[in-house]
This record gives structure tokens, sequence and C-alpha cells, in this order.
């Protein structure tokens, strides 16, 4: 929130001048018939995208040279608002002389570029860089039906936010390496969500197959995984770079018994005793109180509660963490 | 030609109302609170407003109405006040709204889901209307409130309120209506209806906006949402809106002196609009004329999305309105085409034109043009009427 937003704005007032000249008079509006077709001596290719009851609908037609796959004409009908007329429009314009290859490659962003008045300033407000999404998928749908495959082939990425088209590999990645802990970290590294905010969560404006705040939670658990693993693959013994601090609890207790074992507990047993581990407790400010109990003769020992107590804590504290406390009970 | 039809969204302050507000700004511009001859000569004119606003909508002299800065707030009052009084502070734990209140009620109401309390949205038949009957059968020993719309801002249907407030009373239930949409359009009874609260804003009926009202029945005690000094009888703190209290008040005499003109003249005007739009193939007109609020038409044009539809009139000078996809922030179909089960292809295409006394016949012709010229240009840019020969099977 700020100042700008405090009073909303009108989305048209957000609109380029050549927005709002394509809504009002769209130069490839109209469509494309076999007739046509026999005239340029090229293949009549239809293809629709989108859906009325979504809000957005369009029909894309091209006439492709069938030897060279040079489009050598496209209109288009579009059910949507300004945005979408606009920028169906537009990507028609961008079809026109380009090889059926060559305009797979036209993303809504290339459509949005090509509709700003001045390079800097976006064409549409954020949230209508939706509408220009359909524009790009019936380009893959028209190239899918002139090849005879299917548009997913044109995809080599999972896209999650389709307005500003970041794939999944980019937003895992970009979590996994900046630690990211939260939705609006991703949309400010990626702009991923910073759009029509579909991708977000469900219930949107769109339905979508992933989320960014499912793909936060399942790649901050795989993260935590990777941890788990890494740490338990190692040893404190100064050959790495995992701390005590770190473990879990129940690989604390394992390294604290490993010690007691080797350095402690043998002294213990020849007086005649022993002791037990009841529970291990990470306190708040850092200190990791681990709680034991004396058997046999040290049960009641005058030295349990000072020097053999002090013996205990130094032995840990230098091989383990200085932030252990042992507390007899 | 400039012409006004988003009524529903605001409306043109009467030039009788400004003028009474004039002199409450420069010369008597004390607080009403203060103890001075600056703070009492404003007492006329709030007294003489008090008494237009109560007999506006039949409030008996010991109700009250407390005078607040519009409906949300009063809204919201209701709402939260309820929930400390009856659900933090008493045994209840329930709210029943219709699923198509105005956002004040419903994002009031998914507050309080959050914080714990039980909320039913109650489900509208294929007029967009909520039926008195369904109502009885989610009523419980738990439920607080209930708070149903006397008249639906996007439909302009009218909601059974006599009925629904005869159920609530029986219940032992409070019952609040938001009478935004209903004030200026029908004749609003609150002691014929039966509520407990309602909610009114002085510019939906060609007063100033930021003032608004809550109506309270007598004895119903409602925790303040504004705590402060004792203003409007320590019901509502905050130094009082003079020239706003004057100009509801004067509008609101208004508005009832011209119920008669809105049903027979602005009934005309919008039916003739509605006539026309009829005679366009492939309309639909969302609820029966007679169930509607004399100004208000919901239409849905096939194959054209509500805000190129907007566009098209703008460009021509025409106001109008859509609560669908684009043309809001929040990219949502109209929420009230997708409650009464329209077709989910009609959801993205609805548009609302709303008049009001101040609304002329020669505006209305114009705009019977304009509309007719842009749905075939709109059309023609459509893909839901695009050609296609017989061997493309369509996907749209």
């Amino acid at each position: 929130m700020a100042k700008d937003s405090l009073i909303g704005g009108s989305i048209w007032e957000a609109y380029s001048q050549k927005v709002q000249d394509l809504m009002n008079n769209p130069q490839n509006m109209g469509q494309l018939t076999e007739e046509d077709a026999a005239r340029l001596g090229g293949k009549l290719i239809i293809a629709d995208f989108g859906a009325e009851s979504c809000g957005d609908a369009v029909r894309l037609y091209w006439i492709v040279d069938e030897a060279t796959e040079i489009i050598k004409d496209a209109k288009f009908k579009s059910f949507g608002c300004g945005t979408a007329i606009a920028s169906s429009d537009t990507m028609a314009e961008l079809c026109i002389g380009k090889t059926v290859s060559e305009a797979v490659k036209i993303t809504n962003i290339d459509v949005e570029k090509a509709m700003r008045d001045d390079v800097d300033t976006p064409a549409v407000p954020p949230q209508k860089m939706h509408c220009s999404v359909m524009a790009y998928d019936v380009i893959k749908a028209a190239a899918a039906s002139f090849k005879g495959v299917d548009a997913a082939s044109f995809e080599d990425d999972i896209i999650v936010c389709e307005c500003a088209r970041v794939s999944l590999g980019t937003i895992k990645e970009v979590i996994k390496i900046n630690n990211l802990k939260t939705v609006e970290e991703i949309t400010n590294y990626t702009k991923a969500g910073a759009f029509c905010k579909s991708c977000i969560k469900p219930g949107g404006h769109e339905e979508r197959e992933y989320y960014l705040v499912d793909i936060l939670r399942d790649t901050r658990a795989e993260m935590e995984h990777d941890h788990l693993l890494a740490i338990s693959n190692s040893k404190i013994d100064g050959t790495n770079t995992v701390s005590f601090e770190e473990l879990t609890v129940v690989k604390k207790l394992k390294e604290i018994e490993a010690v007691i074992d080797e350095n402690i507990r043998p002294m213990l047993i020849m007086d005649g005793g022993n002791l037990e581990i009841l529970d291990i407790k990470e306190v708040e400010g850092g200190a990791i109180d681990v709680y034991i109990r004396y058997l046999g003769a040290c049960n009641g020992c005058a030295s349990s509660s000072s020097g053999t107590l002090f013996a205990i804590e130094a032995v840990l504290q230098e091989k383990l963490s200085k932030n252990i406390r042992v507390l007899p009970i | 030609m400039r012409v006004y039809l988003d009524n529903n969204a605001t409306t043109v302050v009467d030039p009788h109302v400004f003028s009474e507000m004039v002199p409450y700004f420069c010369q008597m511009y004390g607080n009403p609170n203060s103890l001075h001859q600056f703070g009492s000569e404003s007492h006329p004119a709030l007294r003489k407003a008090m008494d237009q606003l109560y007999t506006g909508i039949n409030a008996n002299d010991e109700d009250d109405i407390v005078v607040t800065s519009c409906a949300t707030e009063s809204i919201n009052w209701v709402i939260k006040g309820v929930y400390f009084d009856k659900i933090v502070n008493g045994d209840k734990n329930h709210i029943i709204v219709s699923e198509v209140e105005h956002p004040a009620v419903i994002s009031a109401c998914k507050f309080l889901e959050d914080l714990g309390v039980h909320i039913t949205y109650l489900p509208v038949n294929s007029d967009g209307v909520v039926e008195a009957r369904t109502l009885r059968d989610f009523i419980t020993d738990k439920t607080a409130l209930v708070s149903i719309m006397w008249a639906n801002n996007e439909t302009g249907m009218i909601f059974p309120i006599e009925e629904i407030g005869a159920i609530c009373k029986e219940k032992g239930v409070l019952f609040h209506t938001d009478g935004v949409q209903a004030i200026g359009k029908i004749p609003v009874d609150v002691q014929k209806a039966n509520v407990d609260f309602m909610s009114f804003s002085a510019h939906k009926f060609h007063g100033p906006k930021g003032v608004g009202g809550l109506y309270i029945r007598a004895g119903q005690a409602l925790s303040p949402l504004f705590h402060g000094g004792e203003h409007m009888g320590g019901r509502r703190s905050g130094t009082l809106n003079v020239p706003g209290i004057v100009g509801m008040g004067k509008a609101m005499e208004l508005a009832v002196d011209n119920l008669d003109f809105e049903k027979n003249n602005v009934q005309r005007l919008r039916n003739k609009l509605e006539d026309a739009i009829e005679q366009i193939p492939e309309t639909l007109i969302i609820g029966t004329k007679e169930q509607r609020v004399p100004n208000t038409i919901l239409v849905s044009v096939k194959g054209i999305e509500g805000e190129a539809m907007l566009w098209d009139l703008n460009k021509n000078g025409i106001a109008a309105s859509t609560g669908s996809a684009c043309a809001s922030e929040a990219l949502e179909s109209n929420p009230v085409m997708e409650a009464i089960g329209a077709e989910a292809d009609l959801a993205h295409t609805a548009l609302r034109l709303s008049l009001s006394r101040f609304t002329t016949e020669d505006e209305i012709d114009y705009t019977i043009e304009v509309l007719k010229n842009a749905v075939t240009r709109l059309r023609s840019i459509s893909s839901t009427y695009a050609y296609a020969p017989e061997w493309h099977v369509s996907k749209l």
C-alpha cells in the first residue's frame, strides 16, 4: 500500500495509447476462409483458445505456405476485454510473415511489449497481463494444428505463472538458492504471481495446475529433507560444516550417547556406577539442557553434583557444543 | 452527450439538497456539541434533518437513527457489534446472510468466520432472490443475527423483507437489512418490516457522499464501533457531520416525495430501455420487472465481455457498470450471475444500467442507439460469433 493505491485508479488510465487505438479499431480483426487460402496459395489453419465462461476466448486464422511454412496472413476474433482484443490483434500482426516455428516463439510478453507507447512503460496494468496470455496459447494451438502435433510439445518446461512466463524449475531453484520463505519473496525475485495472481493459491481468477503456495511448501519440505539427510550423514568431528546445534534432537541424543559411552561411562562403571540420559531440551537463548540420572554407586555420591557433574559437562561442551548444560535429576 | 446510468453506484446530489447544505460550511460551522451560539445555531437544521430521516423510513421516535459515515460503516457496526454482544459476550455463534449481499456484509462475515464464527450464506433462486422459507431452515438457537438486503445492488431484485422480518421476530433472532438500494426506489417502512437494524447511505439517493445511517429499533443494545466523545447519544462518537446530516435529511425527504415519480416515470424510462434491449437477440435480463426496483436492469449480452461493452458505451459518453471479470481489480466474474446459477458463459457478459429521477427520455433514446451499435461492433469482433468451415471442431 502506498499513496498511489489509496484512491483506486481506473485500469483504463493505465492502458497505452496503442492498446486504446487497437481496441477502438483492431487492424487484424476478421476471418480467413478457404477462398482466401486458395487466393494466397496456402493452407487455412484455425485454432481456438479459452472459453467465454473464463472471460477470454480467441479464434486465430492463419494462411500458411505449406512449402516455406511462412504465415502469409493472420486474423482473429476475440471474446474479451479491451486488453484481450488489443493483444489478440497485436499477436496476429506479429505472426504475419514469420514461419510457424518462429511464430511459436512469440510470447505474451512480446505482445505486451509491442503494445507499449514507450519502451519503459507497460502497455497494460499488472492485473491485465493475464488477458494477453491467451494470445500466446492460441499461437501454439495453431502451430500444433499445422504440424499435426500436440500443443504441449512446444513447451519445454512447466509454466507456473503464465503472465510473467516463469517456469516451475526457475521458481524451485530461486527458493533453494535464496532460501526464500514467503510467496511475496518469490514474487519479488521472479515476478511470478505479480500480475493476475491466479498462480499464488487456489481460488483466484483461474484454476492452475501448480500454485506458488504449494511449490513453496513442497520445496521447503524438500530442502528440509535434504538438510536432514546431510546432517544425518555427517559427524561432529570437525571435518564438516554441520554444527551440533543444527542437528535434530534424535541426532543430538545419539551424539551425546556416543561421547558419554566413549569418555564418561567407562570411568563411572569402574567406580560401580552409571548414568542414563532422560531428556534433552532446547532452551530459549540457545542452551541445550541434558537431563541425566545417576545409577548404582553414583547415585548419592557427593561428587555427583559437583566434580563428576562438571567433568561430564566439560567433556560434552568440548566435544559437542559450549551450549550444553548437564542437569542431574 | 453524456448519460449517467450508474445510479446504483452513486447519484448526482440534488441541487435542492446542495443548497440546504451550503450555509453549514462557512457560516454556521460550529460544533453542535459546543456551548455557544456557533454550536447551537445548527441545532434547528439538525433536528429538522432527523425528523426527515425518521419520517422517511417510518421510524418510531423511541427508535434511534444514528448518523454514520456510510452504509459500509453501519453494516460493519451491526455485524461486529452483534459479534461482541451476542457471540463474545453471549452464547451465540452463528450469523446468516445471503450469498448476494454487498461486499461490506460478505467481507465483515468472512472476517468473523476467521475468528471462529459460523456463517451461513443463504442461496438465492434463479431470480437472485432469497426465499423466506429457505431462511427458516437455517435459524438455530445459536443464531445471533440475520442480515439480508432489501434490494440487490446488481439485479435490483426486491427481497421479501417483511416475511423475513416476521420469521426473525418469531424465532427471536436479530434482523439487519442493508437498505441502501431500497431507499428512494421503493417504500421503506422499518416498523412494518420488523427490522431491528437497517443501514443506508445518502449518496445513493441524491444526497452527499460520506454520510449514512443506521436505524436501531427502540431499546436494542449495540456496542459502539467508534468510542470517543458522547456524540449521537454515545452510540457513535465523532463530531457531527452537520452539512452531511442536513443534506441527508433533505435527500431523504425528496426521495420519499419522489417515490411516485420513481414508480411511474423512472420505471417507464427503464422499461423503454429494457424493451429495446430485449429486441436485441441473445440477451438475458435477470428477474421480472415487477419484482425489481424501478431503476435497474442487469442484462447479459451474449458474446460481449462486460468491460468491452463498458468501453464502447464510455466512448460514447454513457456510464454503466459491470461486476464482471476484467472491469474489476479482482478479475472475478459477476458474483450475482454465478449465484443465480446463470450459464457459465454469461458470467462475464453482465451489464448493469441504473437510472435515476434525473434521467431523461432523450438520454434513454440515445443510449438505445449507442447500445445497439456497440452490440453490433463488439459481436463482429467476438469469437462467439466467429466463422469456421465445417471441418473445424470448435474448442470455444
